[in-house]
This record gives C-alpha cells, structure tokens and sequence, in this order.
C-alpha cells in the first residue's frame, strides 16, 4: 500500500511528438492517497488507459516521474513495482486449473505453499468459485473467466496498489452488482489503494470515494461525487453526469445577471467581463417548468423514466433537458422555465470560472 | 411448410461429381484394378486377387522402405517444429522486420522441389560444391554419394531448410493471435519467461502447431522429389524412401500389379497415420479443456 505520486507526467505514443495534439496523456500531477478508492471516469479514447498502464509500469511515460511512498518508480518493472492490474477481457491461463490460476502469482513469488492454498482457498469463497477449484479454466464461461482474473489480482496481500482496467465489461448485470460490492468490501477490509477506469458513471459513482474525469487525455476534474455533480469544473463533466447530462447555454454576462437571447437568469456571484466562450451551465435537476415567469420554451416530449420524468424542450432553438418529479402534472400551458440561482454554473471556454462573492 | 421437390437440382451437383470423379475416383480405380490383375503384355489382363497384396507383405523391401521413411519423417518433425516454434519466438513482433523476416522465410517455399534439390546436389559435391568443398578443406570425411550416413544428414538438413519456414510461419501467426493482455498479465503476475513460454504462448499455438505436424508428417512421408534429385535413393538403397521405391518398380521396372497394391497400401498408411494423429491430438485438447 503506497501513496502514488505522478509528477509532470505525459506520455505520447508517437516517437517525437510536436504540439499538445500528439499526447494521448497530457502533463498532469497528482497525488493519489493512500488507501482510498478512485474510479478513472471517461469516455472511451481519453487516455484512462494509458495512464492505468504507465502506473503498473507496462508503459513507459514519454516525461515525468511516477513516485511510491516517495520513491522514484518510472524505470523500475512491472513486478517490482508489485501492482495487482486486472484488465477488461478476461485473462486466463488455459492449461491450468482454477486453483493454479488463482495460485499463480504467489508461486511465482516463492510463498509457502501451506500458505498460497489457504489465500487460494479464501480468494475462491470471495469470488464464489469454491466448486471449480479443480476445474481447468478453459472450457469455463467469460464471466467465469473474469472472476478468476478478479481473483488472481486480489490474491497477494502486499500489494501497492490494485487497479482495474473496466473489469466488470464482460460480467452478467447481476454478478457485477455483487462483484462490485466485493470490491469496495475489499478496500474496506484491507485499505489498499484501488484505480478503477470505467466509462460507466454508475460504477465510478458507486465504487469510488473519489471520481477522476478524463476528457481528451487530460484530467478535468477530482472530486468526490457530490462536487461533480453540484460544481463540473468542465462543460464535459455536466455533460458525462449526470442522466441526461447538465444544459449547457450561450449566454453574455454581466454583473450577476447572464443574458440570453434578451431574456435575463439571475447568477450566485457577480462577474467581470468575461472573454472567449461564455456559456451558463445548468442541471436539469435545477431547472423547473413554470406557466408564469422565466425563459419561454416549447415543449417536445415528456419521457416517464419511473421516478421522475425528463422533458425534452427547445429553448431559442436549442435543447433543453428539464427534470420534473414523478407527481409534478406537466400541462401544455407551462411554457417557460426558470433556474434555481444557487446552482448555475457559469464556463468560459468550457471551464467553470468563479465570481466574486456577492 | 410443404418442401418443394425438383428432382432437376440433382444437375447443380454434377460438376461436382463430375470433377472428383476425374480427379480422384477413375484415377484411384485404376489403380485399384492393376492391383487385382496380371498382365503378360498384349494389353490381356487375367484377376489376380489379392496376390500382389500378399507378394508385397511378404516382401523385405517394401518394409525397409517403409522403416526408413518413419525415420525420416520422425527426425525431420522433431527437429522442424521445436526450430520453427524457436524461430517464431525469436521474430520481430512489429516494424520493418517483419516483413523482410517473412519474406527471407518464405523464399525456401517457393522454390520449385526440383530446384531445391539440385541446389543441395551441388552445394554438397565434394568437388565444386561450396559445402562438400568446405567441409573436405576442414577435414571431415563428407560423400553423399558414398557414405550412406552424410546422404541421410545431407536431405535432412535440406528439408530442414526447406520447410522449417513453414512451421515457422505458422507459429508465428499463432504467437500474433495472442492479445497483449495476457502478456501484461504475466507481467503483472510476475511470470518467468518459461511459463509465459508454456502456459501462454504454447497453449495458444497448439491450433496452429497441431495442422503443422500434420502438414508436415504427410509431406515429408510422401517425398520424393528432392532426394530422388540429390542422392537418387542411394548410396545402394540407404536413402530410398517410399515413393523412390514405388516409382523404381511402376516405371523402371514396370511391374504395375504390384506397384499398385504398393500405391493401395501406402495410400492407406498415410490415410490411417494421419487420422491417428488427428484423433489422439484433438483427444488431447478436448481433455485439457
């Protein structure tokens, strides 16, 4: 168990990149502590993945430092930097049964063998697979498959950090629930320090104490759940959670008051002229459908998702998604929206700038 | 649903039928009635039954051939698959490489048999050929065409490097097929090279090497090409394998009962061998699953 260090790290997987745009990992520092939890959030193509790699030391980051406990750790292998990674497919050893699988990565770090089966013997209660331990891992189902791959990185004890590279993708929609709530007991039993990348909000939100958001090869935002639902320091965190995601809209401001289209919303703080791409952000869950007073909308549709109910509408010819409660009547005569003040956002170009406190 | 019945799709499997017929059955038959006649010229033929059949059981020749053609199949896979999956191992996985190592490798297999055979007749002449040469120069005792032990080293190490490639190439696409996740996870498990050797690599490539032992053992037990070209089944008969020895006796001697009941049984060997191969391999497999 370690805390991780990353400092000015970057990586590019062209030989001799130019500018920014040939980085698929841009300069980042960070700190991961001790023992906590993390989940790497983003979409597909961000550089999660890269950066899971360069910390087990599979990948060689182009620039920068990774540090353990302090300890400069960028040349150092894989195995000595004694990391447990578990990746999206399951990997298997095919010839060997499930107790050699799970067996494996102590053997090869020479432990008694007295202690290796009784590990072997608790990792297989963990992961419900007491029954196959004598079973060879080849004709065995992708899930099952999986949760020896789980399992094999869960084995040794010592380990400085666990990470999980989307691991559930290949998991029944059951058995993901219960293997993620063995994680997370896991991390409470044993305190390691836990990276789990996932392009899933539901995942990352639920397993991690900390949720970090990728977007285009550059961390935009750490935080726990909460801050990256009330705060997005990026238009792309609004926009990746949340269901559906925040409103985004042009607006010119000034003072405490944004501007759109002629109508006026009332802002938290007051601002400064502000340059480049001004947008307000606001989530659908802070945005109410009224019959008297606000932005005037046309509404397309009302979805019922069961406990409450989306409304899809169009706001000076653009889309804007209201969240309404289940019980809330919505009537073709509400055509207007207002916003709750305390929670919109304010992004110039798509990063979230503070005001001044009012 | 009521089938339809057209008795005239019959037609769409006639170029079929008619192909292997002209391919393979008429041809087969043919040789199946020499192998049950006699024939004393004129183009008269009397039934003969299973007379060749036991003349040539009884005959020492047919199973010395047979003797040295197990031998000769069995050195050359033990030596082809261990080198070529070496090889495979040993090839670049990415880059300029590759490509100039598949092309190197491949020349060997597109060079005409005969060729192939002509080349290694020089190369080991003692008196022109660069190895023959050579080895005369350093010392050692080398003639082909005397010392029956230099004619067995000399075409095998020419089919070695005639179709290791083969095998190579193989494996090579196998050790390709393997994600990179499994080579990180036995990093990250901390694996030695031998176990990323044989739980990973070799597991995986058993498809691949299972069709090349197959391959490779029905070819070199059918050859006759290149040793006919470099030793002509000599020194004496030392180097005569099977179908050196079948031709011998259809065309240089023309004893076409006989030979045919040859051809029958060698066919049926090669039939049997390979199914035995086949079988216990894919057992093999099934079990380990």
């Amino acid at each position: 168990m370690a805390k991780i260090t990353l400092d000015n790290l970057a990586h590019s997987y062209l030989p001799s990149p130019k500018g920014e745009d040939d980085f698929a990992l841009k300069e980042l520092n960070h700190d991961w502590a001790d023992g906590e939890a993390y989940a790497l959030l983003g979409a597909s193509g961000c550089g999660k993945s890269t950066l899971l790699n360069i910390i087990s030391g599979l990948l060689h980051p182009s620039q920068g430092r990774i540090l353990f406990d302090d300890v400069d750790v960028t040349h150092a292998s894989t195995a000595d930097r004694n990391i447990a990674q578990v990746f999206q497919f399951p990997v298997v050893y095919d010839t060997m049964t499930v107790r050699d699988n799970l067996a494996f990565p102590l053997k090869n770090r020479g432990a008694r063998p007295q202690y290796i089966a009784d590990r072997v013997q608790q990792i297989a209660q963990m992961i419900g697979m007491e029954a196959e331990l004598g079973k060879r891992a080849r004709g065995l189902t992708a899930d099952a498959k999986q949760k020896i791959s789980l399992g094999r990185g869960m084995v040794r004890e010592d380990v400085n950090a666990l990470l999980f590279d989307e691991p559930l993708t290949v998991i029944d929609p059951h058995m993901k629930w219960e293997l993620r709530t063995q994680l997370k007991s896991l991390h409470h039993e044993f305190g390691h320090t836990m990276i789990y990348v996932t392009h899933d909000q539901t995942e990352a939100l639920t397993f991690a104490d900390k949720v970090v958001v990728m977007y285009d090869g550059r961390v935009v935002q750490i935080g726990t759940p909460q801050e990256l639902f009330e705060r997005p320091e990026h238009t792309f965190v609004g926009y990746f959670i949340g269901s559906p995601g925040m409103n985004v809209i042009p607006a010119a401001i000034d003072g405490q008051m944004a501007n759109i289209h002629g109508a006026t919303v009332a802002l938290p703080q007051a601002y400064d002229a502000l340059d480049g791409k001004v947008e307000i952000g606001v989530r659908p869950e802070f945005v109410t459908l009224t019959e008297g007073e606000g932005l005037p909308v046309k509404v397309r549709r009302v979805e019922d998702v069961g406990r409450h109910k989306i409304v899809r509408a169009d706001l000076f010819g653009s889309e804007i998604n209201i969240v309404a409660g289940e019980d809330t009547s919505i009537s073709p005569d509400m055509m207007r929206v207002t916003f709750d003040p305390a929670h919109v956002n304010v992004y110039v170009n798509d990063w979230r700038r503070a005001g001044k406190a009012a | 649903m009521e089938k339809t019945v057209n008795q005239k799709a019959w037609f769409l499997v006639l170029p079929v039928l008619v192909l292997v017929a002209f391919s393979a059955v008429i041809p087969l038959m043919t040789v199946v009635n020499y192998s049950v006649q006699d024939t004393f010229g004129n183009n008269q033929f009397f039934w003969a039954g299973l007379e060749w059949f036991k003349e040539m059981l009884r005959d020492d020749r047919m199973w010395d051939a047979l003797g040295r053609q197990l031998m000769f199949s069995g050195i050359i896979l033990l030596i082809q698959i261990p080198l070529g999956v070496f090889i495979a191992l040993n090839m670049p996985k990415s880059g300029f490489w590759v490509s100039f190592c598949l092309v190197v490798m491949s020349l060997p297999l597109l060079i005409p048999w005969n060729v192939v055979g002509t080349i290694w007749q020089i190369f080991g002449r003692v008196d022109i050929g660069l190895l023959g040469h050579t080895l005369a120069a350093i010392g050692v005792d080398y003639n082909y065409t005397s010392d029956p032990f230099a004619a067995w080293v000399t075409i095998i190490v020419m089919d070695v490097w005639h179709w290791t490639s083969l095998v190579a190439l193989l494996a090579y696409a196998g050790l390709k097929s393997i994600p990179d996740a499994y080579y990180q996870a036995a990093k990250i498990d901390q694996a030695s090279r031998w176990a990323v050797f044989r739980y990973i690599e070799l597991p995986k490539m058993m498809g691949v090497l299972m069709i090349a032992i197959l391959l490779r053992f029905m070819d070199s037990f059918m050859i006759y090409t290149e040793p006919f070209v470099v030793t002509g089944g000599g020194p004496g008969s030392t180097t005569t394998m099977l179908s050196i020895d079948l031709v011998k006796m259809a065309l240089g001697q023309f004893d076409l009962g006989p030979a045919a009941a040859f051809s029958i049984m060698y066919f049926l060997t090669i039939l049997l061998i390979s199914w035995v191969f086949y079988t216990v391999m894919t057992n093999l497999e099934k079990r380990e699953g």
